[in-house]
């Protein structure tokens, strides 16, 4: 019973941990089901169809790969436009400034139904036609305040002395920018590359709304979902989870491996502690 | 790195003035520092002594004033064109660079060819070699401090500044790192200048002490000049500690004025006064001092200055002992004896007779009164002592 | 008399000096820009289109117009749907902090070396699609699965099935909007020096009362930040709503995609924005004021 109370949080905690899982682990398991009907709802029998036959059914590879080329452009546009606003906000003095962080901050406070519509009202009236271009446009407007956010803290976390260090050894703005500034911010632009890719990738309302006849990957489930959604979308989506997993515990793990190597080897300290007690 | 001393010339600041808004952080200050010397910068924090070290390496741009090396005026230049480099408080090692890449960092931005060879020379220098390749996180604060040092060093400034650097390191470690840097200054020549609030610091390795307050320098010397002659209040207080009391002449008797202070009277060499008018303050150190029980009074030297009154507190601090003495006018006396015969000491409530020669004793002006330069927080704490000790004995 | 002014940190704060020139106004403009563009004039907009009024004959065809009934129609037609948005949304929103906290504490104070492994273990599910994710809770929450079963034999549903009720898109919304939660708390609670609670036992706190004084009022940054980002999303959203409710749990957004994509009466649609726009915002002004705390980002 005390082994329950002292380690009620930890139980509590793995428990929410795996609460979080539970549909995944569904969505895998179910992508190796061979469905009784049209809807893979429910266990049926096992299969290898769906991995060995990805692109088998029409629409779920070209939807996918419609998908990631959307991801890539506009993760790329708005890392770079972020970057450029995190900067401008952190160093630079200018006008306006409240006005500047409320138009970054809004979007990420403003549901999707609305920015999504309020697009498509915007393409309408210009009669602009929907499609990639419009998709596109939308992904980089509303990746670009997550990239601002990231980027920023990035930013605002590095010691000031650290450029000036460099100032002070004969670095000037630009040798400044690309030795230190740029290798210290790098980490945190590529994490808001890859949030903003994943935001991309996985977004279904803004695009639905602004995408006319075009098919990105989350749109085919939407409109897969009342007719049945092939088993190939449940392997395709644990593939993606699976990849993004294993970059970013790669990443972890690299990290940590590098933290290891850096603990001096045990012989190497007591060295160190016995020259610095003789020369005292 | 055993090249003969270089040819460094002199660091000239002139009326240096620096001001944020309102707030004037440097006020005028004129200064030349000798070449060669290892120059130290003493203040408490907010004096302005940073800010004057920050506008010599170019990363502050002074309000009105100028810096020059020898004939060279290098105020209008910017930090990296300066021949100037730092060591910073927090060291500021690059972090996603080895220490190789650190210390090779101001080489590299001025395209100095043989990178490699002279790196490994300052790093066997401080004692780093083996550690080249490992990255600032996993060095002890020590090994940082001497990454910092050889990586400014390497680059053969006409002046290093240092900002408080041995602040982090602990008290065996850091007296190390003075005796190095003392010895790496006399071996390489180059003009050091110290910033720093340890007064012990400052003297121990500096050839030059400028004791700073507010935006100015209030004394410079050779650390036992200025030590063992003050001359204001706030230097006799800010740089260890003193007895003041505060009085007025009353006479000459040769080369020593007489002062007569709360009911008593001291003699002040001449020489050691620096005030013109007829107050003033006499001070004198405290291990400078003997306490005598009260009834050997016959043992004082008869030229000697005294003052008597009760022991307050006895401190053993195994190198000496410190007493209070409280005086017959509630000011409490501050006495350092240096522990010289075991077991012979006075004990808190004898009546006691405090004396020390005129040759030890100092005269001040007394205009702004005897507690500037002490820490604020000290003041009120001793207020709030003195008054429970007046209830003590008088209740 | 002067006296040695005390100053709380050597000379000023270490800040990089900010430099004042063109640069910073060319860096700020493309991204701006492009905000405001693709983002603040469609609002606007959106609030024209709000305003227009049909072309007689022509279904789907509007003429710029002022006509503010639209708003009136909107919620005379739709107040349900608001409604239970902000019910469903505010339920969910409290059901995860609820969840999100202790795995937040966790995290924050007891994971040690596991930390960064389960932060990306609280990530990770978001790798997997939204949608997919939702779907998946059908199978979850099937008639004939073992949580509906399990509940039936205990006679707690009234209808007997908990898809296509309201608890399956509350169910949803918490789910879903769990990691918006779990990580702005953590990042509160993080900041925690776990000192104070030392210093809270030491004089007589229990555990409880430690938290309720200390470490609950210290972590109100991340619980704000958390239920604003786990509120509007899910006030807006209504994909739950429709994989895994029934029509009379439609929610606002099912109003808004049907009103713009199905209907086409765009004036609607926009005046339906809109208003929720205006009630979040107000909600949430009302909110922080409340709570107290500037500093969200």
């Amino acid at each position: 019973m005390r082994w329950l109370r002292k380690h009620i949080l930890a139980i509590i905690a793995i428990a929410v941990l795996v609460y979080l899982f539970i549909p995944i682990a569904v969505i895998m398991v179910l992508s190796f089901n061979n469905p009784a009907g049209k809807f893979n709802l429910s266990w049926n029998e096992f299969s290898t169809d769906a991995w060995t036959g990805l692109c088998d059914v029409p629409g779920v590879c070209s939807s996918f790969v419609q998908s990631i080329e959307i991801g890539l452009i506009a993760t790329i546009i708005a890392t770079v436009l972020g970057t450029m606003i995190s900067f401008a906000l952190v160093r630079y003095r200018f006008r306006g400034r409240s006005t500047t962080n409320l138009l970054i901050f809004l979007p990420m406070a403003t549901p999707e139904v609305v920015m999504g519509a309020s697009l498509l009202a915007l393409f309408l009236n210009m009669k602009f036609p929907l499609g990639i271009l419009t998709i596109t446009v939308a992904h980089i407007m509303f990746i670009i305040s997550f990239v601002v956010v990231t980027v920023k803290a990035r930013l605002q976390g590095m010691d000031p002395r650290l450029e000036e260090a460099a100032r002070d050894l004969y670095a000037d703005s630009r040798a400044v920018f690309r030795y230190v500034t740029f290798p210290l911010v790098l980490p945190g632009i590529l994490g808001a590359a890859l949030l903003g890719f994943s935001l991309s990738f996985d977004d279904f309302i803004i695009s639905y709304f602004n995408a006319g006849t075009l098919v990105t990957f989350p749109i085919f489930i939407w409109g897969a979902a009342q007719r049945g959604i092939p088993v190939q979308v449940n392997a395709l989506a644990t593939l993606v989870f699976l990849i993004a997993l294993a970059i970013v515990l790669g990443g972890q793990f690299f990290q940590f491996r590098r933290r290891k190597s850096l603990d001096r080897p045990a012989p190497l300290v007591a060295a160190e502690k016995v020259d610095a007690f003789s020369r005292s | 790195m055993t090249d003969q001393p270089r040819q460094v010339e002199d660091l000239h600041l002139r009326n240096l003035t620096k001001k944020f808004g309102d707030y004037t952080a440097v006020d005028t200050l004129s200064l030349t520092i000798p070449a060669g010397s290892f120059f130290a910068l003493l203040g408490a924090s907010g004096c302005g002594k940073t800010t004057t070290l920050r506008m010599v390496a170019g990363l502050e741009d002074p309000t009105d004033g100028t810096i020059s090396i020898g004939d060279r005026d290098i105020t209008g230049t910017r930090a990296f064109e300066r021949p100037v480099n730092t060591v910073f408080q927090s060291y500021a090692l690059f972090p996603h660079l080895d220490i190789f890449e650190n210390v090779a960092f101001g080489l590299r931005r001025r395209k100095v060819k043989d990178v490699k060879p002279q790196v490994e020379r300052m790093l066997e220098l401080v004692e780093l070699g083996p550690l080249a390749r490992r990255k600032p996180a996993q060095l002890s604060g020590g090994q940082q401090q001497r990454v910092a040092v050889a990586r400014a060093l390497i680059n053969q400034p006409d002046v290093l500044l240092l900002d408080e650097p041995l602040g982090a390191l602990d008290l065996k470690l850091r007296r190390q790192m003075q005796i190095e840097l003392k010895r790496i200054q006399t071996e390489v020549g180059t003009t050091f200048v110290h910033v720093t609030h340890d007064q012990e610091e400052a003297m121990t390795m500096a050839d030059t002490v400028a004791v700073m307050n507010s935006g100015r320098i209030e004394q410079m010397g050779h650390p036992a000049d200025i030590y063992e002659l003050p001359r204001t209040v706030f230097v006799a207080n800010f740089l260890g500690q003193s007895n003041l009391f505060a009085g007025h002449k009353s006479g000459v008797t040769g080369d020593e004025y007489v002062v007569s202070a709360n009911g008593q009277t001291f003699a002040v060499p001449t020489a050691r006064c620096f005030t013109d008018g007829d107050s003033i303050i006499v001070g004198v150190r405290p291990e400078k001092m003997t306490v005598l029980d009260a009834i050997d009074i016959g043992k004082i030297p008869e030229h000697h200055n005294r003052v008597g009154g009760r022991v307050t507190d006895v401190s053993y601090m195994g190198v000496s002992t410190q007493y209070l003495v409280m005086t017959a006018w509630d000011q409490e006396i501050i006495v350092f004896e240096q522990n010289v015969v075991v077991g012979d000491r006075s004990a808190v409530g004898d009546d006691v007779l405090i004396h020390w020669s005129p040759r030890h004793t100092f005269g001040l002006d007394g205009s702004a009164g005897t507690t500037v330069g002490v820490d604020p927080d000290v003041l009120e704490l001793e207020a709030v002592n003195q008054a429970l000790a007046s209830d003590d004995s008088a209740g | 008399m002067a006296v040695v002014m005390p100053q709380a940190t050597t000379t000023k704060p270490a800040t990089v000096a900010q430099r004042k020139s063109s640069t910073g106004y060319l860096l700020l403009f493309p991204g701006i820009a492009w905000l405001g563009v693709f983002f603040a004039i469609p609002l606007v907009t959106l609030f024209a289109t709000s305003l227009q009024t049909p072309i007689e004959g022509k279904t789907g065809k509007y003429q710029p117009g002022f006509d503010v009934g639209n708003y009136a129609d909107a919620i005379s037609q739709y107040w349900p749907q608001f409604l239970r948005s902000f019910l469903y949304a505010g339920t969910a929103t409290v059901l995860a902090l609820v969840i999100a906290y202790p795995l937040a504490y966790f995290i924050a104070f007891r994971a040690g070396k596991w930390r960064s492994l389960m932060l990306v273990l609280v990530v990770a599910p978001s790798f997997a699609s939204f949608l997919l994710r939702t779907y998946a809770w059908k199978t979850i929450l099937a008639d004939d699965g073992p949580i509906t079963s399990t509940l039936n034999t205990l006679h707690l549903l009234p209808d007997g099935r908990l898809l296509n009720t309201w608890v399956a898109v509350v169910a949803g919304l918490t789910y879903n909007f769990l990691p918006f939660m779990i990580l702005p708390l953590y990042a509160a609670l993080e900041k925690i020096d776990p000192r104070l609670v030392e210093a809270a036992s030491d004089l007589y706190a229990s555990p409880a009362t430690a938290f309720r004084k200390i470490t609950w009022p210290l972590s109100m940054p991340g619980v704000v930040a958390g239920t604003l980002l786990t509120f509007i999303p899910a006030a807006g959203d209504y994909i739950n709503a429709s994989l895994l409710g029934s029509p009379k749990n439609r929610m606002i957004g099912n109003a808004i995609q049907n009103n713009f994509i199905e209907f086409r009466d765009y004036p609607m649609a926009s005046a339906l924005s809109f208003i929720l726009m205006a009630i979040i915002l107000v909600l949430v002004f009302t909110y922080i004021r409340r709570a107290g705390t500037e500093d969200l980002v």
